[in-house]
């Protein structure tokens, strides 16, 4: 679709059912597009993020998603995720499957959907009560026959991911902490990149690193579209905001008018 | 002599562990304040490292997620997350991880996952993150955590992360350290009765024979804690 509005985007790649990823690990998280897909009523989504934070308790809260796939899920210095809770504790709005992983594990397997292979190898899940209640299993290194970990490979339906610019050709630019979204565009069939600019030329930047064009389905202009979240060299997190959506989203009732009032009645970028 | 908090001497009894020139695993709260307060007294050459992706982060203020922008604006190297846990973490190159719980048991077993039981939880925690892998992939393990009958239990409710490497556990009364594979109180904070540690605990605490006190934080410690905490509330 090269350079869309994000409602076009949304309405052409996601769908009901799907397995979506929006990644970002505390940076670059993809808020604005997170609340277009509650905007567009998406339904029975597998989300799968290793940090969910606000935007998938939004997601979550608004009955979007039917299960979770998810290696952390908290407000990061903050506490609980309300939403996330009431659905895991006590089905609302809807009952929310979930498969947790460790950090680790997840990052593994989104580095093999990244490589197309069918799953990741890690050093991990040793001892602990995880393996029990999630898709992890033990494999023999052929060489050495060491005892190793195996987690099946993310392949979303669409990655989602937020960067600082693009150029007008598509080609994306990204800077600061990078988390998993590399891997999260190119484990997944369809993408979408939200940026905060479209610029004539993308000038070298200290660590930056660039998505061809040729990787990414759309993109589309969303500025502050990571907010609450950051984008290094634009804007700083809004940390009072992190600490504000505990109490607002402690309540269903609070949860649901904030909501209304700032994701459902607003413009979509 | 200048009074303190509880949170403050942990903090410092937490920080004193950090040699210098250490590589450490930091996550938020208590461990990024120790881990700060060593790099700006006795151990300027430990390095902080933040799983964000953050190697060498050398923060002014305390971060309130891990991922904030100054960790990667002052940070030796910023990699991705899958390399982080791949070649940094499991490479083998971190000596030292911090870690929190909700639990802990006497092995030094942690959780951080469910209250209850997993399907049908009491309390949903944000659960391990990448708490399973750092206890298996560094060398020494150091827990912070408040003491209460709630946190130091008989038996975990589930278990995230193994105690096997798990050097200190730092709390608001006191120190404890294995011995002969079991968490022992070894010391108390200044002024404490090793019996409030005892009340405090879940299962029959074992207390050492000999059982110093901890060095009170010093004025010069105390300064560098708190002009850490003022630029963090500015």
């Amino acid at each position: 679709m090269g350079i869309a509005p994000l409602s076009d985007a949304v309405s052409a790649l996601v769908r009901d059912g799907d397995v979506v990823a929006l990644e970002g690990f505390t940076h670059l998280i993809p808020h604005a597009a997170g609340h277009e897909l509650i905007r567009q009523e998406l339904r029975d989504l597998t989300l799968v993020r290793m940090t969910p934070d606000v935007v998938y308790d939004q997601l979550i809260g608004m009955g979007c998603a039917r299960k979770l796939v998810f290696s952390w899920g908290g407000n990061p210095g903050v506490g609980s995720l309300h939403r996330l809770r009431d659905a895991v504790e006590n089905g609302w709005p809807q009952p929310l499957e979930i498969e947790e992983h460790s950090h680790a594990g997840m990052a593994a397997a989104w580095a093999a959907g990244a490589a197309n292979l069918p799953f990741g190898v890690l050093r991990g899940y040793r001892g602990g009560d995880l393996p029990g209640h999630t898709r992890v299993a033990t494999i023999a290194c052929p060489f050495t026959g060491e005892e190793l970990a195996a987690v099946p490979a993310h392949r979303p339906d669409v990655g989602i991911v937020h960067a600082q610019r693009a150029d007008r050709a598509g080609n994306v630019q990204l800077w600061g902490i990078l988390g998993v979204q590399k891997e999260a565009v190119l484990a997944s069939s369809r993408s979408i990149v939200t940026v905060e600019e479209v610029v004539d030329e993308l000038t070298p930047v200290r660590g930056a690193i660039v998505l061809p064009s040729w990787v990414v389905d759309a993109v589309c202009v969303a500025p502050r579209g990571a907010h609450p979240s950051y984008a290094h060299g634009y804007y700083e997190r809004d940390n009072d905001f992190y600490v504000a959506w505990d109490a607002i989203s402690r309540d269903r009732d609070t949860f649901r008018a904030w909501m209304d009032e700032n994701v459902l009645a607003a413009v979509p970028a | 002599m200048t009074s303190y908090t509880a949170d403050e001497m942990m903090a410092v009894e937490a920080a004193r562990r950090i040699e210098d020139g250490t590589v450490c695993f930091v996550g938020i709260g208590l461990p990024s304040l120790a881990a700060n307060l060593a790099r700006r007294t006795h151990a300027p050459g430990c390095v902080l490292v933040y799983e964000s992706g953050t190697i060498g982060a050398k923060p002014e203020a305390l971060p309130l997620s891990i991922g904030d922008g100054e960790l990667a604006e002052t940070a030796d190297a910023v990699v991705s997350v899958p390399e982080m846990f791949a070649y940094w973490l499991q490479g083998g190159r971190i000596d030292v991880g911090f870690l929190g719980a909700a639990q802990i048991d006497r092995h030094g077993n942690l959780n951080s996952t469910v209250i209850g039981e997993y399907d049908a939880p009491t309390v949903r925690l944000p659960g391990g993150g990448g708490a399973p892998e750092i206890a298996l992939g560094v060398d020494d393990v150091f827990v912070m955590l408040r003491h209460s009958t709630r946190a130091f239990v008989e038996e975990l409710d589930f278990t995230t992360s193994l105690g096997d490497d798990v050097r200190v556990v730092v709390t608001d009364l006191g120190i404890l350290e294995p011995v002969d594979g079991e968490l022992t109180l070894v010391a108390v904070h200044p002024g404490v009765d090793p019996d409030a540690a005892r009340d405090a605990t879940g299962w029959d605490l074992k207390v050492a024979s000999d059982l110093p006190e901890t060095e009170p934080p010093t004025e010069t410690e105390l300064a560098a804690l708190r002009s850490l905490r003022a630029r963090t509330a500015a």
